[in-house]
């Protein structure tokens, strides 16, 4: 199979021209077709409006000296805020009510990181409990019980000096 | 057998023949009746069926195909007050039930979200038995990620715990504090569906509307009497033991073994919790959950008690006490315990009861776990059952 020549070595400006429009049409399918992937944990502020869109949720931000927090209010009464830096990084995430957020969404990389904890844990000891994973590189809690659920998760690493855990929530 | 044992078998002989006629069924098992009520199911805090389990209440439960004598008695079932609707693995499930469809024909089929994990499997109904109650035509579900595929909406809640080994249990009898497990919220499609119940033809599931009546139904409602609650009463713990018996009481003020003799009542509050001050803070997100299996609050970071695999571990054992308050204006001083869960299990490898087993995870409170239901008989009311204290869900102890 060819590969799409989007920039040869040496093209002229009629095929540079051409390739730019390849690569401008590519990327517009890709924003088009493909899910918000990479929003949530550990992503960048511009992510934070696909987690709206994915929750159907509406959003309000707030600003503290250390942290905006962006709160999405879903119509399931679930609240997600997604904590971010000011260097515009979601360095955590905490959730409050009735069920759980999709957590793949709001856990973005972090996802499969929690999913295997999770499951080792559970598979440690079974139990019926509150979640606590404490991994290098990632916290998340998890408690509550039917129609009531609260949670948050963070990158340790990037939180602001000044934040503690327990403002996360 | 004793006369009131007598007189109960005499009174109970459709229940006796009802569960005898299940002999073909399958893993059979005849419940001695209990002296004190056709409405008291006997519990046992154990290993639970993986022998893994610590402080977890099971039971049995006899399901039957709707409308025949062709019933299953399983064991090995956690009893939890803290969620609604009988749950059942579809490997420990030996009869056919009936499968729920759709308006349009399409199998039913459930996403239940917990707190480290998520429950999938179908909606079916089956006539349930427990101690002499009955609750016909049930909706439950059954736990299988093989019957239908688990769609990526649902695993995107975590791992799921449809194994007896994720579960740890045959299956969970929720006795909570409402009558379906979803509720209202799950009735219309749209934004405001939290996407619990799907259709799932062949092609795929997506998320339907699900009518109250058939959504998974606390079990308790369905009873001819007895009705509008439980009681979970356990004896007190001591040392760290193998086994403990106890009892799982139908209904609130129905019979003379149910009085609420003068507990004090604790209304919910909207989201189902009451209030806990501890060192001075009061959290609003406590809750008492008989399948919590230890009383699991805050982090380390607030109680400063240093934490292990998901459990407390201070060096010595902490005494410690909160203050349970509701809305309505009640409040109680609870003491608890805290040990060295590492301690705990190393020292006492065969042990199932442990009284002093805590841990954190509860962000914004308490969860008053099994450990606190050892010593007590606590009252859970159902939401919009009538009970002597009233229609509004409550704890009382």
């Amino acid at each position: 199979m060819n590969a799409p020549k989007i920039f040869p070595c040496r093209a002229g400006s009629a095929e540079l021209l051409q390739g730019a429009a390849i690569l401008l049409a590519i990327t517009m399918m890709m924003m088009m077709t493909a899910p918000p992937a990479f929003a949530g944990l550990g992503q960048d502020v511009s992510s934070v409006p696909a987690d709206q869109v994915q929750m159907k949720g509406t959003l309000r931000s707030t600003q503290t000296q250390a942290y905006t927090v962006h709160e999405i209010r879903a119509a399931t009464g679930t609240v997600v805020r997604e904590f971010v830096s000011p260097s515009g990084k979601v360095f955590a995430v905490a959730w409050q009510g009735p069920w759980p957020p999709n957590m793949r969404q709001i856990l973005a990389t972090y996802f499969e990181q929690y999913q295997r904890a999770a499951q080792a844990q559970m598979n440690s000891r079974p139990g019926r409990r509150p979640l606590l994973l404490e991994q290098p590189g990632l916290v998340v809690q998890s408690g509550g019980h039917m129609r009531s659920f609260a949670g948050r998760a963070y990158v340790p690493d990037m939180l602001p000096s000044e934040v503690s855990a327990e403002a996360i929530r | 057998m004793n006369r009131i044992q007598g007189v109960w078998a005499a009174a109970s002989c459709g229940a006796l023949l009802f569960v005898v006629a299940c002999g073909g069924g399958g893993s059979s098992h005849l419940n001695v009746i209990s002296p004190s009520g056709s409405n008291v199911q006997p519990v046992t805090v154990s290993g639970g069926p993986t022998g893994q389990y610590v402080d977890g209440a099971f039971t049995s439960v006899t399901v039957c195909t709707p409308g025949t004598s062709t019933c299953q008695t399983i064991d090995g079932v956690l009893v939890d007050t803290g969620s609604s609707g009988l749950r059942i693995l579809s490997s420990a499930l030996m009869i056919p039930l009936t499968q729920q469809h759709a308006p349009d024909g399409n199998p039913v089929v459930e996403c239940l979200p917990f707190l480290d994990s998520y429950t999938w499997g179908p909606v079916q109904t089956g006539d349930v038995q427990i101690a002499g109650e009955k609750a016909n035509s049930l909706p439950i579900q059954v736990l299988s990620d093989l019957e239908f595929p688990v769609p990526t909406s649902c695993s995107d809640n975590g791992p799921s715990a449809d194994t007896i080994s994720s579960l740890g249990a045959n299956g969970l009898l929720g006795v909570g504090s409402f009558a379906q497990d979803c509720g209202g919220a799950c009735v219309s499609t749209g934004a405001s569906n939290p996407e619990l119940y799907y259709e799932c033809p062949a092609a795929g599931c997506s998320v339907v509307g699900e009518n109250l009546a058939q959504q998974v139904q606390n079990p308790v409602v369905f009873f001819a009497t007895d009705n509008n609650g439980v009681v979970l009463k356990l004896p007190a713990a001591g040392a760290p033991a193998v086994s403990m018996s106890g009892s799982l009481i139908f209904g609130i003020g129905t019979q003379s073994n149910n009085a609420l003799n003068g507990a004090t009542i604790y209304p919910l509050d909207q989201f189902g919790n009451f209030a806990t001050t501890y060192n001075g803070q009061s959290y609003s997100g406590s809750f008492l959950d008989s399948g919590s299996n230890g009383i699991y609050f805050l982090t380390s970071g607030v109680t400063g008690l240093p934490d292990c695999s998901g459990f407390y571990c201070p060096a010595t054992t902490q005494n410690l006490s909160a203050t349970n308050k509701a809305a309505g204006g009640a409040s109680g001083t609870v003491n608890f315990s805290v040990g060295n869960a590492d301690d705990l299990f190393n020292n006492n490898p065969t042990a199932a009861v442990f009284g002093d087993l805590a841990g954190p995870g509860s962000i914004d409170g308490f969860d008053w776990g099994l450990p606190f239901f050892f010593g007590r008989s606590v009252f859970t009311s159902i939401a919009g059952q009538t009970s002597p204290g009233g229609t509004q869900p409550y704890w009382a102890y």
